[in-house]
């Protein structure tokens, strides 16, 4: 399934200069927020708590996602270069899947990384915060990396579409509004976090742990099974 | 030998019909596809290179549907028009990496073979981002004869091409087709057509107006002047003669050009009669060419037609 030409054509598009910027760029201003804070105001497992919720966990990893999931895929689509990958006996689904693993590697160097090391910075793990939000971050980079490849595939605005559920819906609603957060990778990532943190850590999620593992299941697998079937059908309509 | 047949294929866009009705089979040596722009020859070379599913009928290689047929790209070699293609790779990873996708036993091999094909071993280490457009043709031409495939596909590969990379690539593709490929190229510019395919079809607007040998297509317009212009020893003695016989229908003596412009309506007859005229009244022809057998004239009949 994993085809390494694939791999490595899609770690290049997405690590070329510009993109790579963009990559650092959050998870370097975390690990400096996290830096400052912890000298302005000590170990603080409140504070940890909410820097990692609000900001990692909420704002940095779908964000990621979307610049990894949708670049896996999006601009080759755009430009037409997909071509030269489907011109050829390659199964789809082993594309969809090589690209999937490659954006999932890319956010979860990318977020659950910084995460992890943010997190020992603000409190040194303390009630296993750092480890808990790192976990949950990875196993939202997984969901995050299919729900916005699939996008990639389906549609020429990708990362429009998906920086507004990034933005819009994960950090503004999946936050505050209670109805919406039931529907939120964000939350079913942390029923997870909130199992592997100490039971005062308080984190909390919207969603239990079964449900949390279901959904996420659910959106990875049938999103890179309709990417894949998407990515079978590619028409490429002619300029006239 | 693999050849592409198109049975009773439509494909429509909404309500735009691109494609209509189009039956051709297209077998080994140089195949032309030509008509203007917008005419659905891209939509018919997407669909010869499954990339778009026809409407209605079928698009096969030899027997079995391209649509959805991941192994149709062994036989397969597929030159886009539009320029996306990994510009931060180099030349060499480029053609390397479609060798791989290929599943070839020797990658860097074919890569090698591919890229000295198309002359391009200079400049294989430097980014495609570099490149100018013809070498970028180059490149893509070798992506796609990496597996050395017996069917070619190229959509308008000519575009933006200098006069010299145009022979190249002309010299190339004819060799390609004297090996026995079936290559296929579009081209909305009549004189690329009318220098490289021995065979062409031609779509406007959507329809198979024409198929078949270029000279053979033009003559089966009979009902269409052709005209001739002559240069000779004695062009009035000439012209004199030429207007008495019922084979032309008019005679210009163009002061310009020093030379005769006519033009014949009975085009078997006017050949014969030539030669033969100019025999019987001691004139010497210097120079007789068609001055219409482009593929313009062609063009503006059959779109008029």
């Amino acid at each position: 399934m994993y085809n390494q030409t694939v791999a490595r054509l899609t770690y290049r598009a997405l690590l070329g200069r510009r993109r790579a910027l963009l990559l650092c760029a959050l998870p370097l201003l975390l690990l400096i927020v996290a830096g400052a804070v912890r000298g302005l105001t000590g170990a603080d497992d409140q504070v940890t708590t909410q820097l990692l919720g609000g900001f990692a966990m909420a704002t940095m990893v779908p964000l990621i996602g979307v610049i990894a999931g949708t670049g896996a895929i999006g601009p080759e689509i755009d430009d037409g270069s997909v071509v030269y990958l489907l011109a050829k006996p390659l199964k789809r689904s082993s594309i969809i899947v090589t690209k999937l693993l490659v954006a999932i590697g890319v956010t979860v160097t990318f977020s659950a990384v910084p995460t992890l090391l943010a997190g020992y910075i603000l409190n040194g793990n303390s009630q296993q915060i750092a480890v808990a939000y790192a976990v949950a971050a990875a196993i939202a980079s997984v969901a995050y990396s299919a729900l916005f490849l699939l996008l990639g595939t389906v549609s020429r605005h990708a990362v429009v579409i998906g920086l507004v559920y990034a933005l819009i819906w994960e950090a503004l609603f999946g936050s505050m509004v209670p109805g919406a957060r039931a529907l939120s990778v964000q939350q079913w990532a942390l029923a997870l976090a909130q199992k592997v943190a100490d039971s005062g850590a308080g984190i909390s999620s919207e969603v239990g742990v079964t449900t949390g593992v279901t959904l996420l299941v659910v959106a990875t697998l049938g999103g890179t099974w309709y990417a894949s079937r998407k990515l079978r059908t590619l028409t490429l309509a002619g300029e006239e | 030998m693999t050849s592409l047949h198109i049975d009773d294929t439509s494909r429509w866009f909404g309500n735009v019909v691109a494609v209509n009705d189009i039956t051709m089979d297209i077998g080994p040596g140089v195949t032309g596809l030509l008509g203007p722009n917008g005419a659905g020859k891209s939509t018919l070379i997407n669909m010869m290179g499954g990339f778009l599913p026809p409407s209605t009928g079928s698009v096969t290689l030899d027997t079995s549907p391209i649509w959805r047929n991941q192994e149709a790209y062994k036989e397969i070699g597929l030159v886009p028009e539009r320029e996306g293609m990994y510009d931060f790779l180099t030349g060499w990873d480029f053609v390397l990496a479609n060798a791989e996708l290929h599943k070839l036993p020797d990658p860097a091999a074919a890569a090698r073979k591919a890229l000295a094909t198309v002359e391009m071993e200079q400049a294989q280490d430097r980014k495609i981002s570099t490149y100018s457009k013809g070498m970028r043709q180059r490149v893509k031409m070798a992506s796609a004869l990496v597996h050395d495939p017996s069917v070619l596909l190229l959509d308008e590969p000519f575009n933006g091409m200098d006069p010299r990379q145009r022979m190249q690539l002309m010299q190339l593709l004819r060799n390609m087709g004297d090996e026995g490929r079936t290559v296929l190229f579009s081209s909305h510019i009549l004189e690329e057509v009318e220098q490289l395919a021995s065979h062409i079809e031609v779509i406007v607007a959507g329809r198979h107006a024409a198929s078949g040998d270029f000279r053979k297509i033009r003559r089966l317009m009979t009902d269409r002047p052709h005209r001739y212009l002559v240069r000779s020893s004695d062009d009035r003695r000439l012209a004199a003669a030429l207007i008495a016989d019922a084979s032309t229908a008019g005679i210009q003596l163009d002061w310009d050009e020093k030379a005769l412009q006519i033009q014949a309506i009975d085009f078997g007859r006017f050949t014969e009669l030539l030669p033969k005229l100019a025999r019987e009244h001691g004139i010497r022809l210097y120079t007789v060419s068609p001055s219409d057998e482009s593929l313009e004239s062609v063009f503006s009949y059959l779109v008029a037609a």
